[in-house]
C-alpha cells in the first residue's frame, strides 16, 4: 500500500511540475494545445558529459528562444530539460513522456551515442523532430537512420577522421601512428582516418590498440616513439585522450612528434591546460574566436555561464534556432511541414554559412583544423586555437551516395 | 500467510493491475517493475543466503544483451527471446557461481565483480552488443504470435478506458514480475529456503548438520541469476534497447542501493527500493544536476536513520 501510495503521490507531484504548465494552457485555450511551441533539451547534466553538454546547452537553447523573440503565434515558447544519466532506459522514458503526454515537439542535443540512438528511434516511431548535436555516432545517418524525424547537426566520427586526416597532411604531417581504444569506436575511427591519410598522399607506420579506460600509457607511447611518425593520432574519446596527452607529454614524446586528437574540445583543453596540450591538432566545428559574430555570441554566453562556449553548445544554439525558425516559416509546428522548411533553408548564423540539412538528416557544414598554442602565444584566457585549415562541408562529410540509410534507398 | 498480509498484497496487486489508468505512465511502471524483479533476485542472495554479490549487472545486463538479439536478430517472438535471456543469465549464473561460492565475505564479492568487469568489456568489444551504441530499437514483437505489444495507440476501450500496446506490454511485464516474485516467495518460504536462512545464520553449523552448504549456495545464486536476467531481458523488451549500462559496476551498485534502501531481507524492501530509487531517476530528471546529489543524500538518511531500510523498519515497529 505504501509503496503505490508513494508512487501516486510521487507520479502526481512530477506530473504537475512537468507537464502541469502545459495542460493548464491546453484547458484553457481549447484546441490550440498544439500550437504551442515546446522544446526538450535532454543532456547529461551531472555526469562525465556534463561540461560538453548539460548546463551550457540548456543555457544555449534558452539564449536561442530569448533571440527568437520567446513567443510562436502569440504564445510562449516552453523549455523543458532533463537529465538523462547517460541512460539510454532513462532517457527513453523521459522523451516517450514528453512526446505523448507533455506535447513537446522537438528535442535537441541528446548526447551519448546510446541516448542518441534510442531518442532518434523513439522521434521515428511517434513522428517527433529530433535533433542530435553531443553524440558522434555515424550510425545516426547510416544504420540507425531517420530522414524523416532525425537531424544530426553537429560533427560525426567519419568527419571527424576526414577533417584531421586531410587537413594534416596537407599541413606536412605525412607519416602516421595511431594509439587506437581498443574497441568498434577506436578502430573504426584508426581506420577511417589511415584510409584518409593514405589518400592524402600520406603513410601510415603502425599503430597500437589500448584497453579502453587504461591508466598507463607508458609502453604505447614508446612504441608511438620508435616509429619516428611525425603525427601521433589518438583515435580514442574522454578521459582516455586526457590521459594520453598528459603522458605523452611527460614522456617529451611532443618535442619531436605532434599529437593529433581524434575528438576533443576546446572544455577538454581547457581541463588539460596549454603547457600538456600544446601543438596538438585536433578538429572542430566551431571556435569562439573566430569572427566577430562567434566572439558576441560567446561573449553574451561567457555572462551567464562563466566560461567559454565549445562547438556543442553553439550547435545547440543554432539548431534550436533554425528549428524555431522553421516553424514560423511553416505556420505550424507540423513535423512533416517543419522538417521540409529546416531541409529547405540554409543555414547562416554564428555557428555555420551556408549549412544544409541533407536528406539523410546530417547536417553538412565546415570543419575546421586547429593547432592548441603554446603558452606564450596566448594572450587571453580561452585564447588557444591557431586556425590550421578549413575543409568544406561536402569535403568533411560522408558523401550521400555511400550512405548506408534504408530509408534511403528506392 | 495471515489474514493482514493476505488483504496487503491483494490490494498492491489491484494497485499494480489499475496503475496505468490512474495517472501511472506504462512506459514508467514497466521500468519500475523490471527493476524491481532485479532486486528482488539479487535480495534472495544477500538478504535470505547472505552473499552479497557486486557483480549482479553482467545478468542483468548480458540477459538484456541475449534477449534483445533473439528478438531483433532472430525474430524470436518476446516470450521466447525473454526465455534465451533468462536461460542464458541462468547458464551464466552457474559458471560464475560454481567458481564464487567457493569464497566467502569480501572474496566472494570480489570473484563477483571481477567477472562481472570481464563482462563488461567482453560487451565492450564484442560485435553484437554494438558497444557503447547500445544495442537499439529491438522490436517487442507478438507474444504468442497473436498479442501485439508494439507502442501504437488505440481508440480508448468502451470509449472511455484508454488503450495503446504499451498497456498490453506492460501487463506482459507484469505477469512475468508476479512469476518473478512468485518463485522468490516459494523458495523462501520452503525447506529449501530455510537451509539457505541457516547458511546466512552459521554456515559452519549448517554444515555440520550435514547439509551441502556448497551445493544450496550454488542453486540460490542461479536461481537469483536467472531471475536477474528475467528483470534484464524484460527490460530490453520494453525499453527497447540494451546498452552498456546495464552491464557495468554502477549497476551492480544501483541494485544494492536499492535492496538497502527498501529493507535487505525483507520481501517487499526491494520492489519499494526499486521504485523509490526508478521514480527519482525519472521525475527528478528536471532538476538538472541535482539527482545524483539527492539520491546520495536518501541513502545516507537512510543509512544512519533507518538501517533496516523502509519496510525493514515498518516491520520492525509494528512488531514491537
Amino acid at each position: 500500500m505504501m509503496k503505490r501510495k508513494l508512487l501516486s503521490t510521487l507520479v502526481t507531484a512530477a506530473l504537475i511540475c512537468s507537464a502541469g504548465t502545459a495542460t493548464i494552457a491546453a484547458a484553457q485555450q481549447g484546441k490550440a494545445s498544439d500550437d504551442v511551441v515546446k522544446i526538450g533539451v535532454l543532456t547529461d547534466m551531472s555526469g562525465v558529459y556534463a561540461d560538453y553538454g548539460g548546463p551550457g546547452a540548456v543555457m544555449a537553447a534558452r539564449m536561442a528562444i530569448e533571440d527568437f523573440g520567446g513567443k510562436m503565434f502569440g504564445k510562449n515558447i516552453e523549455l523543458v530539460n532533463a537529465d538523462h544519466q547517460n541512460k539510454a532506459d532513462v532517457a527513453k522514458n523521459i522523451t516517450q513522456q514528453w512526446f505523448d503526454r507533455d506535447k513537446v515537439d522537438a528535442t535537441f542535443e541528446n548526447l551519448n551515442s546510446a541516448v542518441a540512438i534510442a531518442v532518434q528511434g523513439l522521434g521515428k516511431e511517434k513522428n517527433k523532430i529530433t535533433v542530435v548535436t553531443g553524440a558522434a555516432s555515424s550510425k545516426l545517418t547510416n544504420e540507425e537512420c531517420s530522414p524523416n524525424t532525425g537531424i544530426h547537426y553537429l560533427m560525426d566520427t567519419v568527419a571527424l577522421g576526414n577533417v584531421v586526416g586531410k587537413a594534416i597532411v596537407k599541413d606536412g604531417g605525412d607519416s602516421w601512428f595511431f594509439l587506437t581504444a581498443d574497441y568498434a569506436f577506436g578502430q573504426s575511427l584508426e581506420k577511417d582516418t589511415g584510409d584518409v591519410v593514405k589518400a592524402a598522399g600520406g603513410k601510415v607506420l603502425g599503430s597500437v590498440k589500448h584497453p579502453l579506460s587504461t591508466s598507463d600509457f607508458s609502453s604505447f607511447l614508446l612504441q608511438a616513439q620508435a616509429s619516428k611518425a611525425k603525427i601521433v593520432g589518438l583515435a580514442n574519446a574522454g578521459l582516455d585522450t586526457v590521459n594520453s596527452i598528459k603522458a605523452a607529454s611527460e614522456f617529451g614524446l611532443t618535442k619531436n612528434q605532434n599529437l593529433a586528437a581524434l575528438l576533443m574540445l576546446i572544455t577538454d583543453v581547457h581541463a588539460v591546460g596549454l603547457n600538456t596540450a600544446q601543438g596538438l591538432y585536433l578538429t572542430e566545428g566551431w571556435y569562439w574566436d573566430m569572427n566577430s559574430e562567434t566572439r558576441a555570441w560567446a561573449k553574451r554566453y561567457e555572462e551567464r555561464m562563466k566560461k567559454k562556449p565549445n562547438s556543442n553548445h553553439a550547435s545547440v544554439y543554432s539548431s534550436v534556432l533554425h528549428y524555431l525558425n522553421a516553424v514560423k516559416a511553416a505556420g505550424t509546428d507540423d513535423t512533416a511541414a517543419v522538417l521540409k522548411k529546416m531541409k529547405d533553408t540554409p543555414i547562416n548564423d554564428m555557428f555555420a554559412k551556408g549549412g544544409k540539412i541533407r536528406e539523410d538528416g546530417r547536417m553538412v557544414h565546415d570543419m575546421y583544423l586547429f593547432q592548441v598554442k603554446k603558452p606564450s602565444e596566448s594572450k587571453a584566457p580561452w585564447d588557444y586555437y591557431t586556425l590550421k585549415g578549413t575543409v568544406k562541408g561536402e569535403d568533411a562529410f560522408q558523401p550521400l551516395a555511400l550512405s548506408r540509410c534504408a530509408a534511403l534507398k528506392k | 500467510m495471515d489474514k493482514r498480509t493476505k488483504i496487503l498484497y491483494g490490494i498492491l496487486l489491484a494497485g499494480a493491475v489499475i496503475a496505468p489508468f490512474v495517472g501511472g505512465y506504462p512506459l514508467f511502471l514497466m521500468s519500475a517493475l523490471c527493476f524491481a524483479l532485479f532486486a528482488c533476485a539479487f535480495n534472495l542472495l544477500i538478504g535470505f543466503t547472505g552473499l552479497l554479490s557486486f557483480g549482479h549487472a553482467m545478468f542483468f545486463g548480458m540477459a538484456a544483451y541475449f534477449c534483445g538479439h533473439a528478438a531483433k536478430v532472430w525474430g524470436l517472438t518476446p516470450e521466447l527471446a525473454v526465455l534465451i535471456g533468462t536461460a542464458g543469465a541462468a547458464a551464466m549464473g552457474y559458471l560464475v557461481g560454481w567458481l564464487a561460492v567457493r569464497r566467502q565475505g569480501i572474496y566472494f564479492a570480489m570473484v563477483t565483480l571481477a567477472l562481472s568487469q570481464m563482462v563488461y568489456f567482453i560487451c565492450v568489444q564484442a560485435p553484437f552488443t554494438g558497444a557503447e551504441d547500445g544495442l537499439q530499437n529491438v522490436p517487442r514483437g507478438k507474444a504468442f504470435g497473436l498479442i501485439n505489444l508494439q507502442s501504437t495507440p488505440h481508440d480508448p476501450l468502451f470509449g472511455v478506458i484508454p488503450v495503446s500496446d504499451d498497456i498490453v506490454m506492460y501487463y506482459f511485464v507484469l505477469a512475468l514480475f508476479l512469476l518473478g516474485f512468485g518463485v522468490i516467495y516459494r523458495a523462501i518460504y520452503s525447506p529449501f529456503g530455510q537451509v539457505l536462512k541457516s547458511i546466512r545464520e552459521n554456515e559452519p553449523r549448517a554444515l555440520s548438520l550435514g547439509y551441502d552448504v556448497d551445493k544450496y549456495k550454488l542453486m540460490a545464486f542461479v536461481l537469483s541469476a536467472a531471475l536477474a536476467g528475467m528483470a534484464g531481458a524484460l527490460k530490453a523488451l520494453s525499453v527497447g534497447a540494451a546498452s552498456l549500462t546495464d552491464v557495468s559496476w554502477q549497476m551492480s551498485g544501483e541494485v544494492v542501493l536499492m535492496t538497502l534502501l527498501g529493507g535487505m531481507g525483507t520481501i517487499l524492501g526491494p520492489v519499494l527500493g526499486a521504485t523509490t530509487i526508478i521514480t527519482m531517476q525519472n521525475y527528478l530528471a528536471g532538476f538538472g544536476s541535482w539527482v545524483t546529489i539527492i539520491m546520495g543524500v536518501t541513502f545516507v538518511v537512510c543509512v544512519l536513520a533507518f538501517r533496516r531500510g523502509i519496510v525493514g523498519e515498518i516491520a520492525y515497529r509494528l512488531k514491537r
